[in-house]
């Protein structure tokens, strides 16, 4: 399958993990912004979600980004279905960046980030914020 | 502090404690002394319930299964449903009947959508490949093969279906609502699919987490936490309740714990007092208290300083102040004098040392009754080594007298008491500490070293030698004894739950529930 728009593979050699640009999409806050995104695939993937996080210098400032890269959205955690793609995760990833309205960290981000496993999925996360 | 009474001066003086229970008299009067019935009350008493033990029934698995299924059986009949579907719905509602009944009746569609439930004749789950079939999981388009799908009509190949469950039962520890693979469709996955799709011992695990999801949803069962028992608790008391009942149950495996919280036996401690002690037991907290109860800061940089000789004239090492020990203020108000403070009446320094005086009288309060938990604690164990000794014993004992196997059973009954015994006076120590200080809690204190000066003696009773000759009198002391120990024990424990029950104890924290 070809890459969505906005989307470009970096490596994509490796089985386990997987590295894509993903551009701010046009007429968003993001507009002409490039991000990082890894892609680490477990052995029972796609019967469990990857791990998806943002690399490199450019972590997007979103409320529900955090600044070591661990994005909150449930698909990627709890409501992972195994039908889901690395395209479909893309997509949603662009339409969460689209639709926010202002830039900023999540409230709770310097506790977070100190306090963080390296691997988002790990963590407990509370899905309360449908809106962005 | 009255409690500090509790000293090795009590334990000496066993001579007026020989008094007290020997006579028959004595230990008359001190069932009256701690507002207790007399002795022929007592009789009728014990067919009674004690005012510290609680109502509940042990429940094998067998139990906990049936339980379950005539609990789908009732509902499957009311609203029309099959099992599985009646099973699928009660869990949506935690096993709530009436909620569930009720709810439906209202709005039948919506809290089907909830529970994921498709209401239709029940269909084999194992479906054809339509034409043109690709499983969105591993995109395998063969026309061929095992394939399955829910009422919602999403179909998957049946190895991708297979491991698919295997990840939510066995990986994931799901049971309650195993969702069909499509992103975004709600149905759940019924057992007729599962059955269907993964092997038996996957099956296994998964009815096992059932069992385990209905005991975890239910507010009035618990699982008995012995290792390898298999059986729930269960007890109706209501969880707000844990305040003012220590809910402690024993398995029919023999395993007394606390319903409310899941440790190991607490009498008479409530659960929530026994979390916030074993957190301040784990915590640094008291390490922070023994720092400035043993230290002083200085006075311009608060270095943190521990005076280990030398004069009173300090000189701070990393800011170079140069200070008096003894009253804290700044050495050049001093002269001469190094050895004696003249200024300790200053205002100023008094302050810094009252304030070091409480921290210190504070420590002292909590090793107090930290020393005296943890020593029952040790001596619990000490206690499991004197039952292999005690053992030994009862064979010696058969050996070398005429005493048959059943009447040398007095040692492990014994040893058992004072076993039990020992674990609720270490938590009348964590129960005693966050107790304020006034009348009440002097005669819990009464109560608490009569048990302790009991338990005390017939400890020392089980490790004398045996003498051959000296083997009746030893069992008629050791039997005394034992019966005088539990009904020491009942006395601490019937008045804390009548107290805890009638709001009497006063504590000088709050604590709560669970």
């Amino acid at each position: 399958m070809n890459p969505p728009a906005g989307v470009d593979i970096i490596d994509a050699n490796d089985f386990k993990v997987w590295k894509l640009g993903l551009a701010g999409a046009p007429a968003t806050l993001y507009e002409g912004e490039k991000f990082q995104l890894e892609f680490n695939f477990g052995p029972n993937y796609p019967l469990e979600s990857p791990q998806v996080l943002f690399v490199g210098d450019n972590v997007p400032i979103h409320p529900h980004i955090y600044s070591n890269g661990h994005i909150c959205l449930d698909v990627l955690y709890n409501h992972w279905s195994p039908v889901q793609t690395v395209a479909s995760i893309c997509l949603s990833l662009q339409s969460m960046l689209s639709s926010c309205t202002s830039k900023e960290r999540p409230p709770d981000n310097a506790t977070y980030v100190k306090t963080a496993r390296s691997n988002p999925k790990h963590t407990a996360w509370a899905f309360h914020d449908d809106t962005v | 502090m009255s409690s500090g009474s509790l000293s090795d001066d009590d334990f000496a003086g066993s001579s007026d404690f020989d008094e007290e229970y020997d006579s028959d008299d004595g230990s008359d009067m001190e069932y009256e002394q701690a507002g207790d019935v007399g002795f022929s009350d007592m009789i009728t008493e014990k067919q009674r319930k004690k005012a510290y033990e609680v109502d509940f029934s042990v429940m094998p698995l067998a139990d906990i299964l049936s339980a379950q299924s005539s609990a789908s059986n009732h509902v499957a009949g009311i609203l029309g449903v099959t099992l599985d579907q009646a099973a699928t719905l009660l869990r949506a509602f935690k096993w709530n009947k009436e909620r569930l009944v009720e709810r439906y009746m209202d709005n039948p569609q919506e809290i089907l959508d909830q529970a994921g439930v498709v209401l239709e004749e029940d269909v084999s789950p194992v479906v054809k490949r339509p034409k043109g079939f690709v499983c969105m999981i591993c995109f395998d388009d063969s026309s061929s093969g095992p394939a399955l799908a829910l009422r919602c009509h999403h179909v998957f190949c049946q190895p991708c279906y297979e491991h698919y469950l295997t990840q939510k039962i066995v990986e994931e520890g799901e049971s309650r609502k195993i969702l069909c693979p499509e992103s975004g469709c709600n149905v759940v996955v019924n057992e007729q699919t599962i059955k269907k799709a993964v092997p038996q011992a996957v099956l296994d695990k998964y009815r096992k987490l059932q069992d385990r999801a209905y005991v975890a949803d239910l507010d009035i069962l618990r699982w008995c936490p012995a290792p390898n028992c298999e059986n729930a608790i269960e007890c109706r008391l209501p969880y707000s309740s844990f305040t003012s009942i220590v809910p402690t149950v024993m398995c029919s495996c023999g395993y007394k714990f606390c319903f409310g919280c899941g440790l190991g036996d607490h009498q008479p401690a409530p659960c929530g007092l026994v979390k916030m002690w074993q957190k301040k037991c784990a915590d640094d907290s008291e390490t922070a208290n023994w720092i400035s109860a043993h230290t002083k800061e200085c006075g311009k940089c608060q270095s943190t300083i521990e005076k280990n000789g030398g004069c009173n004239h300090m000189t701070c090492r990393k800011c170079k102040y140069e200070f008096c020990w003894v009253c804290m203020g700044p050495w050049s108000e001093h002269g001469t004098s190094w050895y004696n403070c003249n200024r300790f009446e200053e205002s100023s320094s008094t302050d810094a040392r009252d304030q070091q005086a409480k921290s210190r009288a504070s420590l002292e309060r909590y090793l107090h009754y930290y020393n005296r938990f943890a020593n029952h604690e040790h001596s619990a164990k000490l206690d499991r080594d004197l039952y292999t000794k005690t053992e030994k014993k009862m064979e010696e004992m058969q050996r070398t007298s005429d005493l048959s196997w059943i009447e040398v059973q007095f040692l492990k009954k014994a040893v058992d008491v004072l076993t039990s015994c020992r674990m609720t006076l270490r938590w009348t120590y964590a129960f005693a500490f966050y107790l304020a200080k006034n009348n009440i809690t002097e005669l819990f204190e009464d109560n608490q070293r009569d048990l302790e000066v009991a338990v005390e003696a017939l400890s020392e009773l089980l490790e004398k030698p045996i003498e051959r000759e000296k083997i009746a009198e030893l069992r008629q002391q050791v039997l005394d004894k034992t019966v005088y120990v539990g009904s020491r024990r009942e006395v601490v424990l019937e008045d804390t739950a009548k107290g805890l029950a009638e709001g009497r104890w006063e504590f000088f924290t709050e604590f709560a529930k669970v």
